[in-house]
């Protein structure tokens, strides 16, 4: 197991608001870890700062990829995602207007070249790589049982499978890293199990890394390989979910609250 | 693919068929050159709302300064036509034209896309303004006068082809990659961004292709009117583009050519009343607005796929 991110001092400030503090953690490949903390902890601006959608105060982000060593520090947010790292949010940022198979296609954009002449021409590579992306897609939706449902608008998904499409359309770019922020946030139970099965299953099938917020316990512990855990901005505990479990500081920070 | 084919051909067909009617109904004399002018205008209308329904509709960005494009266009043509009086002067014209509308887009569009929503409609009416000052000031453009005896290479078959072919172009580009991207930083720049797509280079892009068939409308405009001045490309005619992107339904390329007929007509008609007209016109404007504020077809498009694949369906039911 190598280390694919490697995030040192990370600090980001709102004005007066530290959001995030000195946190240094790292990735594993292949890894499936959590970051889990009370409201407010700074667990989506950790996931923004990483994903380039803000620039961190001070620290450093460095990739170390398949492609090579990438400092993620300057660059921006697209240029991270080509880099491999995708998202989803926690509050649903679909392309509403838009139907649940052009969500997907949308994601693929930077891996697939048309051309713009052969497109404006409809030379026969445009329907060609129209035709791949297409089936790759749905290949993807399947896999989240969305395939029947590529033509609707992505606003008029029910709540639990506009997440799931999220997902989908992270997954699409091909990432090595997939930051989920709370996949199973307004979720049914059995959707909530339904997910965590998923979730568990493309990070086997992907050989992907992915780092997981979830406020729903029993889901961290069944998927988690290692937690961390935010608190106030800074790193309370690192461990594996037995430790996490029975740390005094998480107890009274964290789980005692929840109890 | 064979259905792709299909529908290609049933376009191409309806395009023919078009040019066909038209050229008929001149011979026999039913379209009269009171009517054809109408019709050029249409045409020529036609040209600027698609572009500019690409950028705000598509792209989701708010220029009001489509008609500094046309300007480009149409003095490229009026100054170069002069010298060079022949066809390939025109189309040399038209080239120039899109080339200097490209280089002026970029020029415009790096600094003003990064901003949002208003502030972009005033840089980009503002941008507009300076380009008709900066014309209105010149001497190769002869000033506020402005320019006539433009010598005439663009008939109405000429409009209509062009008016196809601009047409084909922004709708290809919008079902494709590109047009997809496009869409996505409409609808939102920071999941647009975080899947890859570098959301500037894409507004850009839309942006740069709305202007250049800008430019190819003004070419037309300057060499069938014959007549061009500074002030046919002001801050109204900016506004009045984007009437008929508004009215026909914003991301709507078939609504655009409905509005664009449409407010032709009404304009043709009322151009006896006099300055009741423009009262007519405002009254129609806002009842359209209030009772469908979507536009007369909101986002929906003519696509023979579609049709066609609701025969196969209609079909396979009834068999
Ligand atoms: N763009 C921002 N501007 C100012 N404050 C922010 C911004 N984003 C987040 N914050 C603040 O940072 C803190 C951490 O927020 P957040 O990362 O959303 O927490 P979590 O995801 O752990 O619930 C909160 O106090 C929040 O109000
Ligand atoms: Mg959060």
């Amino acid at each position: 197991m190598s280390e694919l991110l490697k995030v040192d001092n990370l600090i980001k400030n709102f004005g007066g608001l530290t959001a995030v503090s000195d946190v240094t953690m790292h990735l594993n490949s292949n890894e499936l870890v959590a970051l889990i903390g009370p409201n407010g902890a700074g667990k989506t601006t950790l996931f923004n700062l990483l994903t380039g959608v803000i620039t961190p105060s001070s620290g450093s982000v460095v990739l170390a990829g398949k492609e090579g060593t990438f400092p993620l520090n300057n660059k921006k947010a697209y240029q991270i995602a080509k880099l491999g790292l995708s998202r989803t949010f926690q509050n649903i940022r679909l392309f509403k207007e838009m139907t649940v198979l052009d969500n997907v296609l949308i994601a693929m954009t930077s891996r697939y070249k048309e051309g713009f002449v052969s497109s404006i021409l409809r030379f026969p590579s445009y329907y060609r790589t129209e035709r791949e992306m297409k089936e790759e897609a749905i290949k993807l939706l399947k896999i989240f049982s969305l395939d029947q449902q590529t033509e609707t608008l992505a606003k008029n998904l029910p709540y639990g499978i506009q997440r799931r499409l999220e997902i989908v359309r992270a997954l699409s770019t091909k990432p090595q890293i997939l930051f989920l922020d709370e996949p199973a946030a307004g979720m049914n139970p059995e959707e909530t199990a339904d997910l965590t099965r998923l979730i568990i299953e493309v990070q086997k099938e992907f050989h992907i890394t992915v780092l997981l917020i979830e406020h729903d316990m029993s889901l961290v512990m069944q998927v988690a390989q290692r937690i961390y855990v935010l608190d106030h901005g800074s790193l309370l505990a690192e461990g594996s979910p037995k430790e996490i479990q029975q740390n005094p500081a998480v107890i009274k920070a964290y789980l005692g609250e929840e109890a | 693919m064979k259905a792709n084919l299909k529908t290609n051909a049933i376009w191409l067909g309806l395009m023919i068929a078009g040019y066909y009617l038209m050229n008929t109904l001149i011979l026999v004399g039913v379209i009269n050159s009171f009517i054809e002018n109408m019709l050029v205008t249409i045409g020529i209308n036609i040209i600027l709302a698609v572009g500019l329904n690409l950028i705000i509709g598509f792209a989701g960005q708010f220029s009001l300064g489509h008609a500094g494009f046309m300007a480009i266009g149409a003095y490229a043509s009026a100054i170069i036509t002069n010298s060079i009086n022949s066809p390939i002067g025109f189309y040399i014209s038209m080239g120039v034209g899109v080339v200097l509308a490209i280089v002026i887009a970029l020029v415009v569009g790096i600094p003003t896309l990064r901003l949002r929503g208003d502030y972009l409609a005033i840089a980009t009416m503002g941008a507009a303004e300076i380009i008709r000052i900066i014309i209105n000031n010149l001497k190769i453009t002869n000033g506020a006068a402005g320019m006539f005896n433009i010598p005439q290479f663009a008939d109405w078959a000429t409009v209509y082809i062009m008016m196809c072919l601009t047409t084909i172009v922004i709708v290809n580009f919008i079902h494709s990659r590109g047009g997809r991207a496009v869409m996505s930083v409409r609808e939102d720049e920071i999941a647009a961004e975080a899947m890859g797509i570098n959301v500037f280079k894409w507004k850009l892009a839309a942006f740069v292709l709305g202007a250049s068939t800008a430019a190819i409308s003004g070419s037309l405009h300057a060499s069938f009117l014959q007549t061009i001045a500074p002030n046919d490309f002001n801050i109204m005619s900016s506004i009045s583009i984007l009437i008929i992107v508004v009215l026909g339904g914003v991301g709507s390329i078939t609504g655009t050519f409905v509005a664009a007929t449409v407010l032709g007509v009404i304009d043709t008609i009322l151009q006896n009343f006099g300055t009741l007209r423009m009262v007519i016109y405002a009254v129609a404007l806002i009842l359209i607005m209030i009772f469908k504020p979507s536009g007369i077809l909101g986002t929906w498009e003519l696509s023979f796929s579609r049709i066609l694949k609701r025969i196969k369906v209609k079909r396979g039911v009834s068999e």
